[in-house]
C-alpha cells in the first residue's frame, strides 16, 4: 500500500507537569529518564512522543489511563500546551502559531469529539451542531443548512429540536460526532468517544464510524483505553505507556511482532483471525500443484476461513500485481482460528 | 492501649484539663487577685493602651464628605451619581407597583396614572408561576398575593417588592461580574475572597452606617445596603459555578475557536446556569431579608410596620405584617427555587405568531390594559375595597394576651430559670476573667490547631477588640452567642440524626428548617417579644430560631454521607442502634458537624446585632446606637469587632474539622 502524504507529525514531545518544567528539560543535554522527572517533583505526562499521521488514516492512540495518551491529544491541537518538542500541521509548526492564528485552524480545520459529549446543554441538537459554524459569524440560514446536513448524515433526523438531556448516550455522541463535522476539518481528534457507551451501543457507534470514515476519508486521531477496539478501527496503533510510545505499528505487525512482553500481553487475547491477512499466514513460493482459486494477500484470514476451509485443495495467494506469491490450506487456517502457532509466525 | 499510641493527645487532654482549672479559678479569685497586687489593668484594658480609632474614621468619613475629590469630582458628586441612578428605576417601579405616577410635589401632586392594579399584580405573579413550573405553584403564589390584599398589606409589600424588583438585578449582575472576574484573574480573586468573608461577617448594622452617612436617609440607602449585603453569595456562586464547568465543555469552546468573550458568554456562563440560579435565589432572599432590616434607614414597606409596631409594642400589628414578610418571602423563594429547577422547555416552532409562543406575556399585558380601564369605572377592581380588608391584629392581640394571663407564670418561671441556673452564671463568668488571659487562651488554641499563623490572627484580632475599649461588650456578645449555640446544636443535632435515621421525619424536620431559613431575621424577634419581653433571655430564644438551621441540616448531612458499608460491618459486628450511633454514624460525621456548628456559629453573631433591638448589651447595641447616632466609627468598629469574632470562631472550628478529617482518613 503506497504511503500517503504525512498530515500531522509531533516530534519528540515533552510534557512535565510541575514547577520550573521548562528549565529542568532545558538544562540537560539527554533527555531525562522516570526517575529524574520524579526526583524533581515533576509528573512525566508525555515523554519523547513522536508519532506521525498520514491523510486519510485512522490513527489509533491506545494507551491504559495515566499514560498520557489524553495529554497527547490535548498537545496535538494545543489545548495543553507541550513542555518541548514539535509539531508539524501541513509543514507548519503549530507551536509557533500565535494565539489569533491557532483560533483560526481550530475554527477551520480541526474538529474534537469527547469522551463525555460535552455537549452545551441549553442548545437543541441543532444549535449545537451549528455552534462551531456560529462561532465563526456564519449568517444563521446557512450554519443550519449545513448543521441539518450533518444531522442527516450521522442519523439523526427528526431530532434536530431535540435538548441533549432528551436523547440516550448514543444519540449524544452522534451530536457530537455531527458537530464535530459541521466545520468540514481536516484533522479529526476522538477522544475515547464510545467509551462512556454501553458494549452493544459502542459497536454499533464503531461499525457507524467506519462508514461515516468510508464516505469522508479524514485523517484521524483516534483515542481509546480499549484494545479491541484499537484493532477494529485502526490503520495503525500508537501504544502508550508512562507518557511514552513505546510501538506504533499496524495491527497485524502489532500482533505479529509486539516490541515487548507490555505489548504481546494486549496482543494475546484478541481474535487472530481478524487481524492477520493470508499474506502473513501463507507459505511462501510458488504452488507444488492445481489450487482451488487465487485470494488476494490483504485479505483478512476471517474472511477466507469458510472457502479455503471447504475447499479440498489449497488457495493460491496473490500480490497486488496479481503474481501467486504463496499458499494456504485449511490447516493453516484451522492453526489461525483455534490460536495455535502457525508456521510462519514461529519463524519470525 | 489506644491512648498510649498517642501519646501526644494525652498530654493535650492533661494541658487543657490544667488550663480550664486555671480558667475556672481566675474567674472566682482573678479580681480579688488583681486588686491585692493593685493591677487593676488586668481587669480593664488600660487608658493608656487604647486606640483612637472610632474618632480616626469618622474624622476620614467627615474628610471624606465634605473634602475628598477626584479631579473637579467631588467624593459627594461621586455618592449623588450612584444614588441617581439608583433612585431613577426605583421611581418608576415603585409608580407602578404603589404610587402611581405624579406630578407635582408634596400636597399638589396629581395622580397622572395610577400603579397596576391590585388584580393585575396577582394576574402577573400567577402567569409568572405558571410559566416557571405549573398551575399549582401558580395557584400558589397567587394566594400569596392575594392573602397581602386580603389582609391589608398591599401597599407596604409592593413598597418592599419595589425594593426587591430594583435591588436583586443590581446584586445579581454586579455579583456575575465581579464572579467573572474573580474567574479570570487569579490576582483578582485572592483580593476578592478576604472582602466577600469579611462582607459576610460584619454584621448588617454596620454596613447601614457609613451608607446612612455616605447616602442619607432614605429608600436609596437602603438599596445600596441591599445590594452589598445580597452579593457576595452571588460573586462565591458564580466562580464556583464556572469552575465546575466540565473540563471537557472548556476544551470543546477552545477547539471551535471561540474567543475569549464567545468563551465566557456562549459557552461557560450559559452551562453554568443551573447554578448560578441558585445564587440568584440566594440574592432574591438576602435582598428581602436586607430590605426589612433596611427598614431603619428609610426603606418603608412592611419592615417599617414591624418596626414601628416592636417600638410601640402593637403586638398585633407587628405580627400582621410579620405574617406578610412570611408569605412575600415563601411566595418569592418558591417562585424563584422554581425557575432556578426549570427545565427548557422544547422549542416553539419559529413561526408560530406571537400570542402562540408567548401566551402568558400577551394575555398579561391584556390584563394590565383591561383592568387599568375597568379600574377607572369600577375602583374596587383599582385598590381592593378598604371594607372587604380583614384585619387580625385585634386577634392576634388577644392570643398573646390571653397566651401571657393564663400562662405567665409558667412562661416567666421557664425564663426565670433559665437567667438564673444559666444565663446569669455564664455571664459573670466570662466577665470576671482578666483579659489578658483569655487573649492568652485564645492564641493557645490557635497554636495548637494551626500553627503560629492562626495563632497570630487570633491574637492580632482579639487584642483590636481589647485595645478599642470594647471588651465587656465583645464577652458578653461571646456569652449570648455562646449559650445561644450550645442550646442550638442541643436541639439541632439530635434532629438532625432523627431527620438522617428516618426519611417521613426527614421530611418534616426539612420542610420546617426550609420555612425557617426563608424567613427574615426581623420577624423572629415579633413572637419572641411578645412573650417574653426585651432582654437577654428573649434575644437568646430568637438567635436559637435563627442559627438552628445549620446545626440540623450539617448533621443531618453528615450522618447521611457516611459510607454505608461503615453502618454495615457495625451491623454485622453486633452493634445495637445506639452503639451504631455513638461508636460509628457520630465520630464519623464529626466534622460535618462541626462545620455546622461553625454556620450556626455565624448565623448567631449576625442576628445578636438584630437583637439589639429587644435590649442586649453587647456589641450588637453598640452598632444599633451608632446607627441612630450616625457615628460612622463607633459602628464600624463595633460591627468589624463582631467580625473579628466570628473569623476567629471560623478559623479556629475549620482547623479542628480539618484536623478531625484528616484523623478519620477523611480528608
Amino acid at each position: 500500500m503506497p504511503q500517503k502524504p504525512v498530515k500531522l507529525v509531533c516530534r519528540n514531545i515533552w510534557k512535565l507537569f510541575g514547577e520550573g518544567a521548562e528549565r529542568f528539560l532545558h538544562d540537560r543535554p539527554e533527555p531525562p529518564d522516570a526517575a529524574e522527572i520524579e526526583a524533581a517533583g515533576l509528573i512525566g505526562a508525555v515523554r519523547d512522543a513522536t508519532i506521525e499521521v498520514h491523510e486519510g488514516e485512522i490513527f489509533v492512540i491506545m494507551g491504559l489511563s495515566g499514560s498520557g495518551k489524553s495529554t497527547l491529544i490535548r498537545c496535538l491541537s494545543r489545548l495543553v500546551e507541550p513542555t518541548a518538542g514539535e509539531i508539524l500541521f501541513e509543514g507548519r509548526n503549530l507551536l509557533a502559531a500565535s494565539e489569533r492564528e491557532m483560533i483560526e485552524i481550530r475554527r477551520h480545520k480541526m474538529g474534537m469529539v469527547f469522551q463525555h459529549f460535552a455537549l452545551l446543554p441549553h442548545l437543541s441538537v441543532l444549535q449545537n451542531v451549528a455552534f462551531p459554524l456560529e462561532v465563526q459569524g456564519v449568517d444563521r440560514r446557512r450554519r443550519e443548512e449545513r448543521a441539518r446536513e450533518v444531522i442527516r448524515l450521522v442519523g439523526l433526523q427528526g431530532r434536530e429540536d431535540n435538548f441533549p438531556r432528551e436523547l440516550s448516550g448514543g444519540q449524544q455522541q452522534r451530536v457530537g460526532i455531527a458537530r464535530s463535522l459541521a466545520v468540514e476539518p481536516e484533522l479529526w481528534f476522538l477522544d475515547e468517544p464510545f467509551s462512556a457507551l454501553d458494549p452493544l451501543i459502542r459497536r454499533e457507534m464503531q461499525d457507524e464510524f467506519l462508514r461515516l470514515q468510508n464516505v469522508l476519508r479524514k485523517t484521524i486521531v483516534f483515542i481509546t483505553h480499549d484494545f479491541d477496539e484499537a484493532i477494529r478501527l485502526a490503520d495503525r496503533i500508537a501504544i502508550m505507556k508512562d507518557g511514552a510510545v513505546i510501538q506504533t505499528a499496524s495491527p497485524e505487525e502489532l500482533v505479529l511482532a509486539p516490541v515487548n512482553d507490555y505489548v504481546a500481553e494486549f496482543t494475546r487475547h484478541i481474535p487472530r483471525a481478524k487481524v492477520l491477512t493470508l499474506g502473513s499466514v501463507m507459505v511462501p513460493g510458488p504452488p507444488s500443484g492445481p489450487v482451488a482459486g487465487i485470494l488476494a494477500a490483504d485479505t483478512r484470514v476471517e474472511a477466507a476461513a469458510d472457502k479455503v476451509e471447504a475447499a479440498t485443495l489449497p488457495y493460491g495467494v496473490a500480490d497486488e500485481d496479481g503474481n501467486i506469491i504463496g499458499t494456504v490450506d485449511g490447516r493453516i487456517i484451522v492453526d489461525v482460528l483455534i490460536g495455535r502457532e502457525t508456521r510462519r509466525e514461529s519463524r519470525q | 492501649m489506644k491512648r498510649a499510641l498517642h501519646p501526644g493527645r494525652h498530654a493535650n487532654t492533661v494541658l487543657w484539663l490544667l488550663l480550664a482549672a486555671v480558667t475556672a479559678f481566675l474567674s472566682q479569685y482573678g479580681r480579688d487577685i488583681a486588686r491585692s497586687f493593685d493591677a487593676r489593668w488586668l481587669l480593664k484594658v488600660p487608658f493608656a493602651m487604647r486606640i483612637p480609632m472610632k474618632a480616626e474614621i469618622g474624622a476620614f468619613m467627615k474628610w471624606l464628605v465634605d473634602e475628598a475629590h477626584f479631579g473637579p469630582v467631588t467624593f459627594t458628586d461621586l455618592t449623588r451619581a450612584v444614588a441617581w441612578a439608583i433612585d431613577q428605576p426605583y421611581r418608576l417601579v415603585r409608580a407602578l407597583l404603589e404610587s402611581g405616577f405624579v406630578q407635582g410635589q408634596g400636597n399638589d401632586a396629581v395622580q397622572i396614572l395610577p400603579p397596576l392594579s391590585w388584580l393585575a399584580v396577582v394576574f402577573v405573579v400567577m402567569a409568572i408561576g405558571h410559566y416557571v413550573r405549573s398551575w399549582k405553584l401558580a395557584v400558589f403564589v397567587g394566594g400569596c398575593f392575594l392573602y397581602l390584599a386580603v389582609f391589608g398589606q398591599w401597599d407596604s409589600a409592593m413598597i418592599t417588592l419595589a425594593s426587591i424588583v430594583i435591588a436583586v438585578p443590581f446584586g445579581v449582575v454586579g455579583g456575575l461580574l465581579l464572579g467573572i472576574g474573580g474567574y479570570r484573574w487569579r490576582w483578582f480573586e485572592r483580593l476578592l475572597v478576604p472582602v466577600l468573608d469579611l462582607m459576610q461577617t460584619v454584621p448588617i448594622f454596620a454596613y447601614l452606617v457609613p451608607i446612612l452617612f455616605l447616602f442619607g436617609f432614605g429608600p436609596v440607602s437602603a438599596l445600596v445596603a441591599t445590594v452589598i449585603y445580597a452579593m457576595p453569595p452571588m460573586v462565591r456562586i458564580t466562580m464556583l459555578a464556572l469552575r465546575s464547568v466540565p473540563d471537557e465543555i472548556r476544551e470543546f469552546g477552545r477547539m471551535v475557536g471561540c474567543t475569549r468573550h464567545q468563551m465566557t458568554w456562549r459557552v461557560l456562563i450559559p452551562s453554568a446556569v443551573p447554578m448560578l440560579m441558585v445564587g440568584v435565589n440566594q440574592v432574591i432572599m438576602l435582598s428581602l431579608n436586607m430590605v426589612i432590616i433596611a427598614s431603619m434607614i428609610g426603606a418603608g414597606g412592611l419592615g417599617y410596620d414591624v418596626l414601628t409596631s416592636l417600638r410601640r409594642l402593637d403586638i398585633g400589628g407587628g405580627l400582621e405584617a410579620g405574617i406578610a414578610i412570611v408569605v412575600l418571602a415563601v411566595a418569592l423563594d418558591r417562585l424563584s427555587q422554581a425557575f432556578a429547577e426549570r427545565s427548557l422547555p422544547s422549542r416553539q416552532p419559529e413561526n408560530a405568531s406571537f400570542l402562540r409562543r408567548f401566551p402568558r406575556m400577551t394575555m398579561s399585558v391584556a390584563v394590565i390594559a383591561g383592568l387599568a380601564v375597568a379600574g377607572l369605572f369600577w375602583p374596587f377592581l383599582q385598590d381592593y375595597p378598604a371594607g372587604g380588608e380583614i384585619t387580625t391584629g385585634p386577634f392576634w392581640q388577644d392570643l398573646v394576651r390571653a397566651i401571657n394571663v393564663n400562662f405567665f407564670d409558667q412562661l416567666e418561671a421557664a425564663k426565670t430559670f433559665m437567667l438564673l441556673s444559666f444565663l446569669i452564671p455564664v455571664k459573670r463568668f466570662l466577665l470576671s476573667l482578666p483579659w489578658p488571659w483569655v487573649v492568652f487562651l485564645i492564641t493557645l488554641a490557635g497554636w495548637q490547631l494551626g500553627r503560629w499563623k492562626l495563632a497570630l490572627l487570633c491574637f492580632l484580632l482579639s487584642m483590636f477588640i481589647a485595645v478599642n475599649g470594647l471588651w465587656g461588650k465583645a464577652m458578653v456578645t461571646i456569652y449570648l452567642c455562646g449559650v445561644s449555640v450550645v442550646i442550638a446544636a442541643l436541639i439541632g443535632i439530635p434532629l438532625g440524626i432523627l431527620a438522617a435515621g428516618n426519611e417521613r421525619a426527614g421530611r418534616i424536620i426539612g420542610g420546617f428548617i426550609d420555612t425557617l431559613q426563608t424567613l427574615p431575621s426581623f420577624v423572629y424577634l415579633i413572637p419572641v417579644v411578645m412573650l417574653f419581653r426585651v432582654g437577654d433571655f428573649s434575644a437568646m430564644i430568637a438567635v436559637i430560631l435563627y442559627a438552628l438551621a445549620p446545626a440540623v441540616r450539617y448533621t443531618a448531612h453528615g450522618i447521611r454521607a457516611i459510607d454505608p458499608q461503615l453502618v454495615e460491618a457495625g451491623v454485622v459486628s453486633g452493634c445495637t442502634r445506639g452503639q451504631l450511633l455513638g461508636r460509628i454514624r457520630l465520630p464519623l460525621a464529626l466534622p460535618e458537624i462541626m462545620l455546622g456548628i461553625n454556620q450556626t456559629i455565624m448565623l448567631a453573631l449576625s442576628m445578636l446585632v438584630i437583637t439589639a433591638l429587644v435590649g442586649t448589651r453587647d456589641l450588637g447595641q453598640e452598632v444599633y446606637i451608632a446607627l441612630t447616632k450616625a457615628d460612622t466609627g463607633r459602628g464600624i468598629v463595633a460591627g468589624v469587632s463582631v467580625a473579628f469574632i466570628a473569623i476567629m470562631a471560623d478559623r479556629l472550628i475549620a482547623a479542628a474539622a480539618a484536623r478531625t478529617r484528616r484523623r478519620l482518613g477523611l480528608a
